[in-house]
């Protein structure tokens, strides 16, 4: 798919996510349109996945560590075909199989029940050593928030990773510098977080998180070093690409009112209903 | 204990190349044999329980059998919320192996005891908990646990357990064992402490109170049937456990006598007080320091009888 098209289809996904957290009433706005293009990216470009084939033991890994970006992945999962779209309509009703947070026994495509933080990392890092014990080719990614990487169980993965030379394992960071209540900066930063990662074992890419080029062509270089972690530290905006909302913490959990909505509609390209 | 877990964990990975082994730093000199034969499928994961969990979990997603061991307090409180969300939550299917139960560490003090874990892995939805009184019950227990699918928490002593049954002692999982026949009392047991159980029952039997002795290896799922059946036909129950009495398995019991039971019965746990387990010394002082001495025991087995004898 030519980059082009991926802008397209992280356009569609931005407005998808809306609707369906508008919809549903409520849910992890602005979390969510940070990761849009990373998503997009990977699924459409990088991921050797089959929906048709979900248990493929061979099959690349994602997992979205930061499960309250969940409507992100299944807007995504949908875009792909591992669940229809009609789905997504359900989210916010009872007896859906979309939950606030990602759930790996009902939905195909789902590696890992995320929503507790710091979870994520060592579940793929143990999806990567099976990978290496098994001789395979698959490669695991994870997806993990820039808060997340306040939990200390992320940097005993750190640590244990680099030891396991790990190149069958990457990490996306989505440094959005929000996170619940205030910029991480005002709680507690996490700066220098590149020189962080890389003096614990890992190979560290930067990049504009919303570039799809720039993280097509990060993401195709993977691994960048043989026998080390890869680690992408993408820069993002919270609440990118709806204006009121973008670097405005109150919208990590916020539903929009319909005066917001109508604003957004515009921006999205929306019709507003 | 431990060796036999270990002996029988060696032979199972020979038979399934899905086993792995996953260490906290721990099992020096244990595991060198295991390490010899099966290198690529031992890791250990250092000073870093939440890790260990998280990594297991991510392995039994990819259809290995892993099996984590360390000592049961860091296992099962450090790792809890990862043994809760990424393995019980998910389904997963991994081997919890914590050492050091009770206070077996008898010199190293509380912050090595496992006095809670059995109240912890029983609120966990899925998770099948085995606790063994000898090694010949560990051994069989290792083999059901790697027979089982979905999540174990197996619950070991040390080494230097003495031993209770015999090596044709066949074990069935989820079934209470009857060691003791008796009308008087029931007493409940499970674990190492069961050994200071027998020497009550003997001394109760030589002054005239006949004992029916219930070891209750699985402790979820719980064999409800043996605990009713106990409870009816002796209506005095004490349960000796060295854990806490606080949700542990007198707790369990206590559940299931008052829901499944209609007439009176005299019930008693015994364990630790809603204290962590005090002072330093040998196994048997410590068992002496906290109560959980045969002579206790005896005691309370007493104090049961004859309240029951009162209602009469």
């Amino acid at each position: 798919m030519r980059n082009e098209e991926l802008q397209n289809k992280a356009r569609q996904l931005r407005q998808t996510i809306f609707k369906v957290i508008c919809e549903g009433q409520g849910g992890h706005i602005a979390g969510c349109m940070s990761v849009v293009e990373i998503l997009t990216v990977l699924y459409h470009r990088i991921l050797r996945v089959d929906p048709t084939k979900p248990e493929d033991p061979d099959r690349d890994r994602f997992i979205l560590s930061k499960g309250h970006a969940s409507v992100a992945w299944y807007a995504i999962l949908a875009q792909k075909g591992f669940i229809d779209e009609e789905e997504l309509a359900t989210y916010g009703q009872g007896g859906t199989r979309l939950g606030g947070h990602p759930d790996k026994l009902k939905l195909p495509g789902v590696e890992a029940s995320t929503g507790a933080l710091g979870h994520g990392l060592a579940f793929g890092m143990g999806m990567a050593v099976a990978g290496k014990m098994d001789g395979k080719d698959y490669h695991t990614y994870v997806l993990v928030g820039d808060g997340e990487c306040q939990e200390g169980s992320v940097w005993e993965a750190a640590m244990f990773a680099p030891q396991h030379k790990l190149d069958n394992l990457t990490v996306i960071i989505d440094y959005n510098k929000l996170q619940a209540l205030d910029r991480l900066d005002k709680i507690v930063g996490l700066e220098p977080l590149v020189e962080k990662w890389e003096s614990f074992g890992w190979e560290v890419h930067e990049v504009n998180g919303h570039d799809v080029a720039e993280l097509a062509e990060t993401l195709s270089e993977i691994p960048y070093v043989v026998n080390k972690p890869s680690l992408i530290v993408a820069h993002t905006i919270k609440g990118k690409g709806i204006s009121f909302m973008e670097n405005v913490p109150i919208w990590h959990y916020r539903l929009p009112n319909d005066e917001e909505m109508k604003v957004a509609c515009e921006q999205l390209q929306i019709e507003f209903k | 204990m431990r060796n036999a877990f270990v002996e029988a964990l060696y032979d199972i990975a020979g038979k399934d190349q899905r086993v792995v082994t996953l260490v906290g730093d721990n099992g020096a000199i244990v595991f060198d044999r295991y390490r010899e034969s099966y290198p690529e499928r031992f890791i250990n994961c250092g000073i870093a329980e939440a890790n260990m969990i998280g990594v297991a979990a991510g392995m039994a997603a990819c259809g290995k059998i892993p099996f984590t061991y360390t000592i049961a307090n860091f296992l099962t409180q450090r790792a809890f919320e990862q043994i809760r969300n990424d393995i019980c939550l998910q389904k997963m299917n991994v081997k919890l192996v914590g050492i050091g139960v009770g206070f077996v560490y008898s010199d190293l003090g509380p912050t090595h005891h496992g006095t809670e874990d059995i109240a912890l892995m029983r609120a966990l939805p899925g998770m099948t908990i085995i606790s063994p009184a000898d090694p010949v019950e560990a051994q069989k227990a290792t083999w059901t646990a790697a027979e089982l699918e979905g999540p174990v928490y197996l619950r070991l002593a040390t080494s230097r357990t003495p031993r209770i049954y015999d090596d044709d002692y066949e074990f069935e999982f989820g079934r209470g064992v009857v060691l003791r026949e008796g009308g008087d009392v029931t007493i409940i047991s499970t674990g190492n402490i069961l050994h200071e159980v027998i020497k009550a029952a003997e001394q109760l039997k030589r002054e005239g109170i006949s004992i029916r002795l219930v070891n209750i290896h699985t402790i979820k799922p719980l064999d409800e049937e043996i605990i009713l059946e106990s409870a009816q036909k002796t209506r005095a129950v004490l349960t000796v456990e060295e854990h806490t009495i606080a949700g542990g398995l007198g707790s369990a019991v206590a559940e299931v006598i008052l829901e499944g039971q209609n007439e009176a019965i005299q019930f008693q746990r015994m364990g630790l007080p809603g204290a962590f387990a005090q002072g330093y010394g040998s196994y048997d002082e410590m068992k002496e320091m906290n109560g959980l001495g045969w002579q206790d025991i005896c005691s309370q087995a007493k104090r049961l009888y004859e309240k029951k004898l009162q209602l009469v």
